[in-house]
């Protein structure tokens, strides 16, 4: 991004904090936590209100352009102003800039999808991008920036509860046929249960044994103290994993795994879609095993004989079920550094952008949907018991609960901290270094201050790395979004009180 | 794209328009040494290794940054070239400790260069060692600006260095000379990952130096990807003793051209932390 902005691209920063991202911006909009379909919606109606729309590609692409228009009429700047605390003119710029540039890009990442609407927010953005066409173009698109190595190639994979690899659903006949098939057993023909289902469902007792491989959920999970009550009633809960997590200290049983990126063979898929090799460079300490020798094992004593297929034989098996990868050959990883899907066959060079098809003529395939959405604020409200925001967030040198960057000191790190503004620090009588009690509804924690001077004032921050030291997730709050499951984790009411 | 063709050395060569004469030499198989220059860095032509002579020019040209030109007619291997190349090796070589830069030895050789001829003054100084990710011996330090490049505008924009001071007392500083961890540095050692002479190392490769066991011939060389975030950086993993002892990324890597970050370059010690 930065290449571009020295290029002379514009960047806008929308973030309740400034980052040192805004060093580089052409302007920061600092919104209210919560308030982005307000802001989607305002920057929407300014477009229109100047007649910057795409006319073009939305005639021709897209389809509920008429029920859209009508809503985002009910955001005008006042409106939007107040909502997302955001100068009105600021907001206008933005829309001027994005909707007259020749090319642009959204890109977002968890500010965006760890609330209560998530899916909401992404939509607000996605009618952004079709109503100025900036999609489906070589240097435009909408972006989400994935936070994991291989996130992206768990989903394309089938690690979602709903999808086969290559996103294929998994209540269609057809698809599951060929899997059927492939395999000499019937896939299961219902859809599953993603993370919070899950977690709803141990509440039912419907669920009653969990096999967790490489996550941690007993830090990771919102209200932490709720999560670990649900993983204690389990009658049994098997961990998977490199290191002895907190995770792993529950289970019943724990299987050392080995590090995939540097300990085995195999591939992972990147934030753009490109699936790149992960080589075995080190041997695994003591009783660690790959991953898929695991698998094989544990398959093996269930009754179903996997053998013990190299990671190559397990991609080539994927490659032949799922149309996207099909040209994704080792051989041909290797030699094109990663390729982009979709790769339908070896004579693909992959696909650098997705979503061409909307600038075909005629349209194929269906038309883009514009999507109504309403500015609905945080679950929990601030209120006389609870009166300050906090909202969670990452550092540059760590990594979500810290089980892998715990080992190794970063001079960059500091003691975990809660950050407050200036103005909030003084009402409480607190300095940087003093210890604080700082509650929600669900929990408390003691921890150091720290004042970050851009912070507005009933803003607050902390992280998730360090819960052995802080254990933030006893205050977040596990309100999820009812489409993608993902926890408010950006929005919690706390109280704040000097030790 | 428009191509243009030039002499190099007698025999004409053909590259596309806004090649510099180091990628026109290359394409030619003549081999110019570089010291400053890097494929994913600007250039900043200061050691002036690579220098070529133009025909009808006064003064010789830097390869890495002097465009190619329809009729040029360049010289890599004359008596001036020769002997320009040769005096900044033994420039180089009296006053900056080299021992470790790549192809030093052999360019020495190629050129006949004597460094001991202008032995003299240097700038030997005590190693900086202030954090636990990587150490600064300027004593090797030959002031090729890579490390500015790439802690500035050429990869991470953080500008944390710069050079301070003149003639002998130049070297690569912070802002008041403040220790790394002091200073407005990221720790991305992307300064690491370009820097030509050893000057700027490894904590895990320097201490195994100190205490004699850097064995190269123990070690192996693996391509994989980084374990962190969605950005899928390639890294480079020197091995010696089943330990990953340096993390660098190829230059030529189509996601990030050879940057990292602090997690990426620094923060892969939990896999050999897990006890058996």
């Amino acid at each position: 991004m930065l290449k571009a902005v020295r290029r002379g691209a514009k960047l806008y920063v929308v973030d309740p904090r400034r980052t040192s991202t805004c060093e580089w911006a052409d302007g920061w909009l600092p919104v209210e936590v919560g308030s982005d379909i307000s802001l989607s919606n305002g920057i929407a109606r300014v477009i229109l209100e100047e007649g910057l729309q795409n006319r073009a590609f939305i005639a021709r692409a897209c389809e509920g352009f008429e029920a859209f228009a009508q809503n985002v009429e009910q955001y005008p700047l006042a409106r939007v102003t107040k909502e997302t605390s955001v100068d009105a003119e600021l907001i206008r710029r933005v829309a001027r800039d994005y909707a007259r540039a020749d090319r642009a890009m959204i890109c977002w990442t968890l500010g965006i999808t760890e609330h209560h609407n998530a899916v909401d927010n992404v939509f607000s953005l996605i009618n952004l991008g079709l109503l100025t066409g900036h999609v489906g173009k070589w240097g435009s698109g909408l972006n989400p920036l994935r936070g994991q190595n291989n996130v992206q190639g768990g989903g394309d994979s089938g690690a979602l509860p709903n999808r086969l690899p290559g996103f294929q659903d998994v209540e269609d006949d057809a698809v599951r046929a060929a899997f059927d098939a492939k395999w000499g057993r019937p896939v299961p023909p219902k859809k599953g249960w993603h993370l919070t289902d899950m977690f709803h469902a141990m509440e039912r007792r419907e669920l009653t044994a969990l096999y967790v491989i490489g996550e941690n959920p007993a830090q990771s999970e919102a209200d932490a103290r709720h999560c670990h009550a649900l993983l204690n009633g389990l009658d049994c809960l098997i961990a998977q994993d490199i290191v002895m997590t907190k995770t792993c200290e529950m289970a019943h049983v724990v299987l050392p795994a080995t590090a995939s990126f540097c300990e085995a063979e195999g591939t992972v898929t990147n934030s753009e879609r490109r699936v790149q090799r992960v080589r075995k460079a080190v041997q695994p300490p003591g009783q660690a095993r790959d991953d898929i020798e695991i698998i094989s094992e544990l398959s093996r004593r269930l009754g179903y004989e996997l053998g013990l297929p190299s990671a190559e034989a397990a991609w080539d098996e994927m490659r032949s079920l799922s149309p996207m990868h099909g040209g994704m050959s080792y051989r041909r990883l290797e030699q094109l550094g990663g390729i982009q899907w979709p790769c339908p066959d070896e004579s693909s060079p992959g696909s650098p952008f997705l979503h061409g098809r909307l600038w075909a003529d005629p349209v194929e395939g269906p038309r883009a949907p514009f999507q109504v959405v309403h500015q609905d604020p945080p679950v929990e409200a601030l209120d006389a018991d609870f009166p300050l925001r906090l909202t969670t967030g990452r550092r540059l040198d760590s990594y979500n609960t810290g089980v892998q960057t715990g080992g190794y000191v970063s001079p960059l790190r500091q003691r975990e901290t809660i950050e407050l503004s200036p103005v909030d620090a003084k009402m409480l009588g607190v300095h940087p270094g003093d210890t604080v009690r700082v509650s929600s509804r669900r929990g408390n924690v003691t921890v150091e201050v720290a004042i970050d001077e851009h912070l507005k004032p009933g803003l607050t921050f902390m992280t998730l790395h360090a819960p052995d030291q802080v254990d933030v997730n006893q205050l977040t709050i596990d309100a999820t979004d009812p489409k993608s499951g993902t926890a408010e984790f950006k929005a919690a009411a706390i109280r704040v009180e000097k030790l | 794209m428009r191509t243009l063709t030039l002499s190099i050395d007698g025999s004409d060569v053909t590259v596309p328009e806004g090649a510099t004469l180091l990628e026109a030499c290359k394409k030619a198989h003549v081999d110019t040494p570089t010291f400053c220059w890097a494929e994913n860095l600007t250039p900043v032509n200061v050691c002036r290794i690579c220098v070529v002579e133009v025909e009808g020019a006064r003064t010789l040209a830097p390869a890495c940054s002097r465009k190619a030109e329809a009729g040029m007619k360049v010289l890599t291997d004359s008596e001036r070239v020769r002997h320009s190349r040769k005096v900044v090796l033994e420039l180089l070589g009296s006053s900056v400790d080299m021992s470790l830069a790549k192809d030093f030895a052999p360019l020495r050789q190629r050129y006949g260069a004597d460094p001991k001829r202008l032995a003299g003054e240097t700038v030997a100084q005590p190693v900086k060692i202030d954090n636990d990710q990587f150490v600064r011996d300027y004593s090797k330090c030959m002031l090729c600006y890579k490390c500015v490049e790439a802690c500035g505008t050429d990869a991470q924009n953080t500008f944390a260095i710069a050079v301070a001071g003149r003639g002998f007392e130049a070297s690569i500083a912070t802002e008041h000379q403040a220790s790394l961890g002091d200073s407005a540095c990221v720790f991305c050692g992307n300064c690491v990952g370009v820097c030509p002479t050893g000057a700027l190392m490894f904590k895990t490769e320097f201490d195994l130096r100190e205490a004699g066991k850097w064995d190269e011939s123990r070690q192996t060389v693996t391509d994989t990807i980084c374990p962190y975030c969605g950005v899928g950086c390639t890294l480079t993993l020197r091995v010696q003793d089943n330990a990953i002892v340096r993390v660098t990324s190829p230059s030529d890597s189509s996601v990030t051209g050879g940057h990292l970050c602090v997690k990426g370059r620094f923060g892969l010690g939990f896999v050999g932390g897990r006890k058996p």
